[in-house]
């Protein structure tokens, strides 16, 4: 069986993403540099614009929105179980401070 | 392609039957991804990563939450002196401008081959390469910098000793990907010179390419939460 799959798309597609990343990654910096409170919200921020640049990253400059779904679905779903492992040991860091304070003392 | 098949039906003839079998149940025409088996398996290679890269970060988290003294403030450890005022995260900044640009120089470098202007694919791809060396080069400036500061994987002057076994262990696993991409890189370009993929086609330029733009997207993780946090 024989599959070109060769991926054609206008330069001007390439270009748009590479402003689109300059900027999201400009405006994540100035949110760290004008040090934006609460807290929570700088985080928010944060994680919103990473995820923008990620998605923009997957989806154009490695083409996977114009991939197959058996493709993107295989490379896409796995990756989740990783906010699970986050979840838990994020939890679990949480105790270990407090189990610290507790005996430790701080 | 489907000559290097019919040899090696041909070859296998002389093989035992039960290495026959297993080869024929590996390879028979079942397909459920629709594109040239190197791209599937540097995939393959990029999720593994992904999941690798998934647990340092979680690590990372779990030691910084657990951590009883301050954590050190990436703003002020990886601030830069120019003149008289103090820049916070300013060559981490520029690291990342560089990454991306590399990353499009990259996507450049695939349309060029797929559309046979091969010159143009090998300059974007030394260009991608020049700037992942680039990348790494400043990687080696800011860990001399804050080495000769005092920072070990066990200890650190500002704060939680957490800091530095999370700082050298990920951004030195990163580094690593980007210089192992920068030889990838260069190979792949003097490959292309050679126009070694004029008849097999570009689909390696490609792949290449999927591996550079991943080390950027790791790099984009890294920057939120190690850095901007």
């Amino acid at each position: 069986m024989e599959h070109s799959g060769e991926q054609h798309h206008p330069i001007r597609v390439y270009l748009v993403v590479w402003g689109l990343l300059f900027l999201l990654s400009t405006t994540s910096y100035l949110v760290d540099y004008f040090e934006v409170r609460p807290r929570e919200l700088a985080w928010f921020l944060i994680t919103a614009f990473a995820l923008l640049k990620a998605g923009l990253i997957v989806s154009y400059f490695m083409h996977v929105r114009f991939e197959r779904l058996s493709l993107v679905y295989a490379i896409l779903l796995p990756p989740l179980l990783i906010l699970a492992l986050a979840a838990f040991v994020m939890a679990e860091g949480g105790y270990v401070f407090d189990v610290r304070a507790l005996f430790f003392g701080r | 392609m489907a000559q290097q098949t019919r040899s090696l039906e041909d070859r296998a003839q002389t093989w035992p039957r039960w290495l026959r079998d297993l080869v024929a149940d590996w390879s028979s025409d079942q397909q459920t991804f629709k594109v040239n088996w190197g791209k599937a398996m540097m995939w393959i290679f990029i999720v593994s990563d992904m999941f690798v890269f998934g647990s340092f970060l979680s690590a990372y988290a779990a030691a910084r939450l657990s951590a009883t003294l301050p954590w050190p403030d990436p703003a002020k450890v990886f601030a830069l002196h120019i003149g008289e005022s103090e820049v916070p995260l300013l060559l981490i900044a520029i690291m990342t401008f560089v990454l991306i640009s590399s990353s499009g120089t990259m996507a450049i470098a695939v349309k060029y081959g797929y559309e046979r202007h091969r010159a143009k694919a090998a300059l974007f791809l030394t260009l991608t390469a020049l700037l992942g060396l680039t990348f790494v080069g400043m990687q080696a400036f800011e860990w001399t910098k804050l080495i000769r500061e005092g920072f070990r994987p066990w200890a650190n002057p500002m704060g939680a000793p957490q800091f530095g076994s999370s700082f050298f262990m990920i951004t030195g696993f990163h580094g690593l990907h980007v210089t192992a991409g920068v030889i990838y890189l260069a190979t792949i370009a003097s490959q292309v010179l050679r126009g070694a993929y004029e008849k097999i086609g570009y689909q390696r330029v490609e792949i290449a390419g999927l591996y550079w733009h991943f080390v950027d997207l790791v790099w984009v993780f890294i920057f939120a939460f190690f850095y901007l946090f």
